[in-house]
């Protein structure tokens, strides 16, 4: 009986495996198998989340085998709670997106399950990876499936979307690796020890100016995948052409990956680099904020507003983890699951209403309310939860944010602020062109409403979005202990050891304040 | 006492390049038979097999004879090995081709043979004149290999070209040997480095000038810019197993011969370390760059070995035994994916009229499935994605040049990682291409299938095996080219 967590990481691969000796005729087949391995993981990721101590200090459901021993490497897999709930948002956007590819996708079949689960391998084994080399491994690895179900199953421009994507991911990815390769030796120099570790890679101080480089080739390759403003501009291509399941994953999963290694890796490793590189992604952000919300109030695409609305909310994410206290970290771990599942909905929304139509025009809807008025609620819901009205998750994520924000620095909490304004006119207004009003185009007269498949694919999404809306305290009891953990690494390297007792939220001292202060002059 | 036991003449030492002697011979006896055409494969991969078996008995008993002239250092046997090895999969991929084509001449097996004869030796000694002798043993086949296609203008060309150039080297080699005997009155490695600093003292101009001629010798072989021009022209001219076999068998015994004379042999030669990386800077990227261009797959491929020979570089550049070691571990690496790409590219060949131009890769997932699965894992091996062997040999150099530059404080050093790193980006667009174009791009009626034959199955799948297994469980690998670096003799 292997570990959970192995077996959470490898089942999908196990699956893939299978799909892929499959005879290729067997559509049926092809797809059960696909659907019964996603839905597996998810039931080991729930256990996975039964079993974790929300109270436990460190990683838990540590393995730590060595794999190439001669260089340091190890299999080395664990987990906090930020990585469980990742783990669980991917495990449960799987097989979603995987039943939402039942009918659209028509050819290749056994190639594209087996890709979606080859890319779920991927996605868990860069949230449980603790050493440094598997989790570069895991995170390239998820490049190759997702290059061809853009590349194969995406729109018109599929092909030049699925290059862009993989030229723009790789270019971050390669300059990390460097940064790893040094980073490893630096340690060994001050330790004697070759490790992988990532939680001992972060023991060593670096050199200032070391730290310097070495966070700006860690955050070149995080900032490119997040995206964060200016590196965003695969990010359109690559959603608007993916197939909807392939932009379920990528808004709701791909995406945090970034954000996560920013937590995982750029934080801990350099505590310095990152206070003194914290104003200026504070100030990235907040343009990524405003901006990704003006661009998204010009589109004519629905698919291509979602996807630029991701660049906002991503935002959102980046800011709250820089302001660096803890309920703007916490806020915006809360926020990567939110996305998730608001975006994924939309996608999914979208991709749905693209199958009966084959247009995403908002210009060629209208009056969608009388006619499909089970999509119209489902749509409805997920707007909202994207906007963060109350009572939905997306309220929870973006406040505890904004809070964190206004605490650090009030020009950027006023300024993310209008983010949420602007949020709320793009979104309802493109809502209210497709949902309300009267049928002006014919041929949206006789639509069908969502049938049962459908239905099923948008409830866990519903019941998330009003669950974690109404009660985050058991995501917010997993975060907290991590971005603690977090935080503590951050204050300790700043103002030397500091007892358990000290709230971290003393790491926005004065000097960090004025830090930010200047940084938003710059950027005005 | 006799000559044998002063000499120290014992012929086990030399056992692999006998058994590969022996048989060529045979071939060549029973080549006017009409049943050589049938035997001649089976004469060879015979040979083959019992040369690399010799070989392998050698590995763990490093020696030195015949006065000297050959050394069975761990270094020269592992590319004892890798000879043999790469001559054993391009017969397998060169039988239902060459009949395809109507070149099934037992000739060819005999050349190949004496090639791989001439690689071994190469290797395999620290004598400069021996090592020359085993270059133009192992280049004389190749230029009859290369315009073994008689009926092709290209393939004549290729065989021309190649024989032009290489002659041209080795003027160069041996002109660089005699200015470098001129100034050290010898010509075994071992004696110059033992006594480097008298020697400098003496003649250092005739020291550098023969090292600088003998380099420039060897670049023209190993193909690094810019001594690279008859690469492409060559490679898309000789017939495609001919061409996997070069890319791969004589670069790898050239490098070698490059890294005993240059990183063992002449290591404290003042800017040797620049020089080299100087060559790898500009290999690497205008390998890459011009691979951009192509719109056939074997010119891609022959300007993607030019870079990968950039890459090694890199390695040589650093020195020391973890830079050396990678290098040899990617040479290797680079074997068994290259190999399996050609392996791809030779069965698609041997449809009529085909010539591996991209767009005839179109609709290659539909029509064969598995071919594309596997020429596509290719691909990514030679760009570089894990958890291929690319990724894993291209790690290594880069980590080894890290770990020396950041132990000597050489900025230089870790500039050269990064503008590798970064060569290696430009490299992942043109092999994407040839993903994109085999899974993306759609063709117009029906796919021209071709016949695959169970030796190509076998080989493509073996180098699949290989490209993922040695990815993914390096550690074996690792430690034989480690412990094969440890034993310089």
């Amino acid at each position: 009986m292997p570990d959970l967590l192995t077996l959470v990481t490898f089942l999908p691969l196990l699956g893939a495996v299978i799909v892929a000796l499959l005879p290729s005729a067997q559509h049926g087949l092809i797809k059960t198998v696909s659907l019964a391995t996603a839905l597996l993981t998810t039931i080991v990721s729930f256990i996975l989340y039964a079993q974790f101590d929300p109270l436990g200090n460190g990683m838990q459901f540590v393995v730590n085998i060595p794999w190439v021993e001669s260089m340091g490497i190890n299999y080395h897999l664990g987990i906090d709670g930020i990585s469980l709930l990742l783990i669980v948002l991917t495990t449960i956007l799987t097989p979603i997106a995987i039943l939402s590819s039942w009918h659209s996708i028509t050819t290749g079949i056994k190639g594209y399950f087996a890709s979606m689960l080859l890319l779920t391998t991927g996605m868990i084994g860069v949230f449980c990876a603790l050493d440094l080399f598997l989790f570069y491994i895991f995170w390239e690895v998820m490049l190759i499936p997702m290059y061809f179900i853009i590349g194969i199953w995406g729109g018109q421009r599929r092909v030049y979307a699925a290059i862009k994507f993989v030229l723009f991911t790789m270019f971050g990815s390669l300059l990390m690796l460097v940064a790893v390769i040094y980073v490893y030796f630096a340690y060994q120099a001050q330790t004697g020890d070759f490790t992988f570790n990532i939680l001992r890679l972060s023991e060593i101080d670096l050199p200032l100016t070391a730290q310097y480089w070495l966070f700006g080739a860690f955050a070149l390759a995080f900032a490119v995948k997040v995206p964060l403003w200016p590196l965003h501009t695969w990010l359109p291509d690559a959603h608007v052409q993916a197939p909807t399941a392939g932009s379920v994953i990528l808004a709701g999963v791909l995406l945090k990956m970034g954000t996560y290694g920013f937590i995982r890796l750029c934080m801990p490793m350099f505590p310095e680099a990152t206070l003194a590189f914290a104003p200026w992604i504070i100030g990235l952000s907040v343009i990524a904020i405003i901006y990704g919300a003006l661009v998204s109030m010009v589109q004519k695409d629905i698919k291509s507003l979602v996807a630029f609305s991701s660049v906002s909310h991503m935002g959102f994410v980046m800011l709250g983890l820089f302001v660096m206290n803890e309920q703007g970290m916490s806020g915006a771990v809360l926020q990567m699951i939110n996305h998730g599942i608001s975006t994924g909905a939309l996608f999914l929304l979208v991709g749905m209403i693209y199958d009966r139509r084959h247009t995403r025009e908002i210009a060629e809807f209208g009056g969608l309310a009388s006619v499909m008025p089970v999509f119209a609620t489902f749509f409805m819901i997920a707007t909202l939860s994207s906007i963060g009205l109350p009572f939905t998750n997306g309220f929870v994520g973006e406040f505890t944010i904004l809070l964190g924000a206004y605490k650090a620095n009030v020009t950027v909490g006023v300024l993310a602020t209008t983010g949420v304004i602007l949020a709320a006119c793009y979104m309802l207004w493109m809502f209210q062109r497709v949902v309300w009003g009267k049928v002006t185009n014919p041929a949206n007269a006789k639509l069908t409403d969502l049938g049962l498949r459908e239905r099923i694919i948008l409830i866990p999404l519903v019941v998330l979005i009003f669950w974690i809306g109404i009660y985050p305290k058991p995501l917010f009891d997993r975060i907290e202990p991590a971005v603690q953990a977090n935080l503590l690494v951050l204050t300790e390297r700043l103002d030397g050891p500091v007892n358990a007792h000290q709230t971290p939220a003393s790491v926005d001292s004065l000097e960090f304040v004025t830090q930010v202060d200047e940084a938003t002059k710059d950027d005005n | 006492m006799n000559y044998s036991e002063l000499l120290a003449i014992d012929f086990r030492l030399i056992g692999p390049e006998l058994a590969l002697a022996i048989a060529t011979c045979v071939i060549m006896l029973i080549a006017s038979r009409r049943w050589a055409r049938m035997a001649a494969p089976l004469l060879a991969l015979a040979g083959l097999a019992v040369s690399g078996a010799l070989a392998l008995t050698q590995l763990a008993t490093p020696a030195t004879g015949f006065a000297d002239m050959v050394t069975n250092d761990g270094f020269g046997t592992i590319f004892k090995l890798i000879s043999v090895a790469v001559a054993i999969v391009t017969v397998f991929l060169g039988y239902r081709y060459f009949v395809v084509k109507q070149l099934d001449k037992p000739e060819y097996y005999a050349l190949l043979l004496i090639a791989t004869l001439g690689m071994m030796v190469m290797a395999n000694s620290s004598n400069l004149i021996v090592i020359l002798i085993g270059l133009e043993i192992m280049s004389v086949p190749l230029y009859a290999l290369a315009g073994f296609n008689r009926r092709s203008l290209e393939s004549n060309e290729s065989g021309i070209k190649y024989f032009l150039i290489g002659a041209f080297a080795t003027g160069f080699t041996l002109m660089g040997i005699a200015f470098l005997f001129g100034a050290t009155a010898s010509t075994d490695l071992r004696d110059i480095v033992n006594q480097f600093n008298a020697y400098r003292a003496n003649a250092e101009a005739y020291l550098l000038l023969g090292t600088a001629l003998t380099l420039v010798g060897f670049a023209f072989k190993i193909a690094a810019v810019p001594f690279h021009s008859w690469v492409p022209d060559v490679y898309q001219g000789a017939p495609t197993p001919v061409t996997a076999f070069f890319s791969v068998g004589p670069k790898a015994a050239a490098f070698a011969a490059l890294i005993r004379i240059f990183d063992f042999g002449l290591g404290e030669i003042p800017g040797i370390e620049v020089a080299f990386g100087i060559l790898a800077i500009l290999t690497m990227t205008v390998g890459n760059v011009l691979a951009i261009r192509q719109d056939n797959i074997k010119r891609m491929l022959a300007y993607s070995s030019i870079a990968h020979a950039g890459y090694i570089l890199v390695a040589l550049a650093a020195g020391g035994q973890p830079a050396i070691s990678a290098a040899v571990f990617y040479l290797i690496a680079y074997a068994v994916f290259n190999l399996g790409a050609f392996a791809v590219l030779t069965v698609l060949e041997t449809r009529s009229g085909k010539r591996s131009d991209y767009r005839e890769f179109a609709g290659l997932s539909k029509g064969h499935p598995y071919l594309a699965v596997a020429l596509a894992l290719f691909m990514f091996a030679l760009s570089g994605f894990p958890p291929t062997v690319g990724f894993f040999g291209k790690y290594y150099i880069f980590s080894a040049v890290v770990n020396e530059g950041i132990s000597a404080n050489n900025g230089f050093l870790i500039a050269l990682a990064i503008i590798g790193v970064l060569n290696s980006f430009i490299s992942v667009y043109y092999y994407l291409r040839v993903v994109k174009t085999s899974y993306f791009d759609t063709t117009d009626g029906a796919y021209d299938r071709a016949q695959v034959s169970p030796a190509v199955t076998f080989v493509v799948a073996l180098m699949a095996v290989g490209t993922l297994g040695l990815g993914i469980f390096p550690e074996q690998l690792l430690s034989l080219t480690r412990s094969a670096v440890f034993v310089f003799l």
